[in-house]
């Protein structure tokens, strides 16, 4: 998604509407993809997708068409979902709305049972918003460290730092819950 | 093993934090790349930029022009302004 024409790019920088409608069109979906795996409800990930493109719109003179759309636009979506996880802390513990089940995923580990899956999503909920969402675009989502600490806007090394200290964090949680491997 | 380190990886967890991303992977699961939204959000897009070109309610400038003379003659209440912004 990074070769729009760059006459789009351009015409979207001096403000035109229908370019970013094209943009709109090209990367909602995507975007939508993205804040999902970060806020986890479809209804709110519909929300937010348009609350970053309403941010893109915003910004439209700052863009910088040679860095292209999809990092920059993935950015905003990041911090728009970041956003909406702090104002929405009680909210947003990981109840998942029209997602699969956790049981109805493939359990590799028998001894795993409901209740620890509950308790585990539970205890993840709990960790700092900026520790949940790199933890979870890193280990949930398996995305690459390098994909992970752009969207954050931070180095790589600080992106393996959060998911290290998520891990700790929710390693001692489930401790304290008695759940040990 | 030394968090800080670019070599670091997720092939680098101890057993134990595999086991609890294991765990995370089952009690949370992945959204992949698939999702889409339900209905095309570019009506809900244009409502939203429609919405920006609504003019300011004079009310609004009234209570702002109350404000700022408020904070003008009484600066003492300048905090209790903030405090309810």
């Amino acid at each position: 998604m990074e070769n729009e024409s760059s006459d789009i790019l351009n015409a979207f920088r001096r403000g035109s509407v229908d370019a970013f409608e094209t943009l709109f069109r090209q990367h909602q979906r995507a975007v939508y993809g993205w804040i999902l795996r970060i806020v986890r409800k479809p209804a709110v990930a519909e929300d937010l997708t348009v609350e970053t493109f309403w941010r893109i719109h915003k910004a439209h003179a700052r863009f910088e068409p040679a860095r292209g759309f999809e990092g920059w636009a993935r950015r905003i979506a990041t911090h728009a979902a970041l956003d909406w996880l702090r104002a929405n802390r009680t909210e947003a513990a990981l109840t998942i709305e029209g997602l699969p089940e956790p049981a109805a995923v493939q359990a590799t580990d028998p001894a795993i049972t409901s209740e620890i899956r509950s308790r585990t999503a539970q205890a993840f909920a709990r960790l700092p918003v900026k520790l949940r969402i790199a933890a979870t675009l890193a280990l949930v989502e398996e995305l690459p460290y390098k994909d992970v600490a752009a969207a954050l806007g931070i180095s790589v090394a600080a992106a393996k730092l959060r998911v290290f200290r998520a891990l700790r964090m929710l390693r001692k949680d489930l401790e304290q819950q008695g759940i040990r491997p | 093993m030394n968090p800080y380190d670019e070599k670091h990886d997720q092939s680098q967890l101890t057993h134990e934090e595999k086991w609890i991303r294991e765990l995370l992977r089952q009690a949370i699961p992945p959204i992949g790349n698939d999702a889409e939204p339900a209905h095309d959000l570019w009506p809900d897009m244009l409502k939203r930029l429609d919405g920006k070109a609504a003019p300011v309610p004079w009310f609004d400038w009234a209570l702002l022009a109350g404000m700022i003379g408020v904070a003008a003659f009484v600066p003492a209440s300048i905090p209790v302004i903030l405090y309810y912004l």
